[in-house]
């Protein structure tokens, strides 16, 4: 099945998107060489999840104010949260399914789950966290926000990162 | 997220990309996308659908360990089990995001402008 990358989105969007020009820059590649079975796997997701106890909720209110900037900045979930943890602030979607189960955009049990069967080696004691709409925040993306994510991947001798826009 | 994925990637951390817009991902020139025909924020599935996010992940590592080169788009063959107009109208938020609303209100001062 060919996936029709408009389904839902509402019709007035899509000239929008279609107008964006395919980029000339190079792609960039590494190589995944560990077998899977003993690769170190995480995740990062945009879809706003942080930890209601302990960490700012994204600065939806600037962007009530200011509605081309969107909060740049990372949230380092780790892998033993639990549901009840976590909260979700994001202007762009209906956030009540993923604070009934997170793993609709964040699938840290799953990916626990396939580390436990053997599918996976293990997974990574932490997960990212950033907010997906980002439009003059794009810039904070790639010179910070990008690189601390990198940083803390190799630091936690991650072998591969699976990404979940919102 | 393409931004992120570039510089993650150019780091050299492998990274796969599942979305529900692939056309998008493509543009940008992504190394590993899975594309979903899924409403936004759900990504991997359902909510509850233990079944249908593990096959979503699976599907992702299954991407991750037999891509050979970047640019490389596989589409999950799985429809949306719901009502896919009522999912439609779910995933959105319940007042316009304050992007769109700043938009409207460009055309309507347009459109004023014209008269």
């Amino acid at each position: 099945m060919a996936v029709d990358s408009y389904a839902f989105l509402p019709r007035a969007f899509r000239p929008m998107y279609e107008a964006v020009e395919r980029h000339d820059h190079d792609p960039v590649w590494a190589d995944f060489d560990t077998p899977l079975n003993g690769a170190r796997i995480g995740l990062l997701s945009s879809a706003g999840i942080y930890l209601a106890d302990r960490q700012e909720p994204f600065d939806v209110e600037r962007e009530r104010r200011e509605p081309t900037w969107g909060d740049p900045t990372l949230r380092i979930i780790p892998n033993d949260v639990t549901q009840s943890q976590i909260d979700a602030t994001h202007l762009h979607i209906n956030t009540t399914d993923m604070l009934a189960d997170m793993n609709v955009a964040m699938p840290i049990a799953r990916l626990n789950e396939l580390a436990a069967d053997g599918t996976i080696g293990s997974v990574s004691p932490e997960h990212y966290s950033v907010m997906g709409y980002q439009e003059n925040g794009a810039e904070v993306w790639r010179i910070t926000t990008g690189p601390e994510i990198a940083a803390r991947c190799h630091a936690s001798d991650i072998d591969a990162l699976i990404l979940a826009p919102a | 997220m393409p931004v992120l994925a570039r510089v993650i990637e150019a780091s050299g951390i492998p990274t796969v990309t599942v979305t529900m817009m692939p056309v998008m991902a493509e543009k940008y020139r992504a190394s590993r996308v899975l594309g979903v025909q899924f409403p936004f924020g759900h990504a991997f599935g359902e909510v509850g659908n233990v079944d249908m996010q593990t096959h979503t992940l699976r599907a992702a590592l299954g991407l991750l360990a037999s891509a050979t080169g970047p640019e490389t788009r596989v589409d999950l063959d799985t429809a949306w089990p719901g009502d896919p107009k009522q999912a439609y109208k779910d995933w959105q938020p319940s007042e316009p995001s304050p992007i769109v609303a700043h938009s409207l209100e460009q055309i309507r001062q347009a459109r004023r402008e014209r008269r």
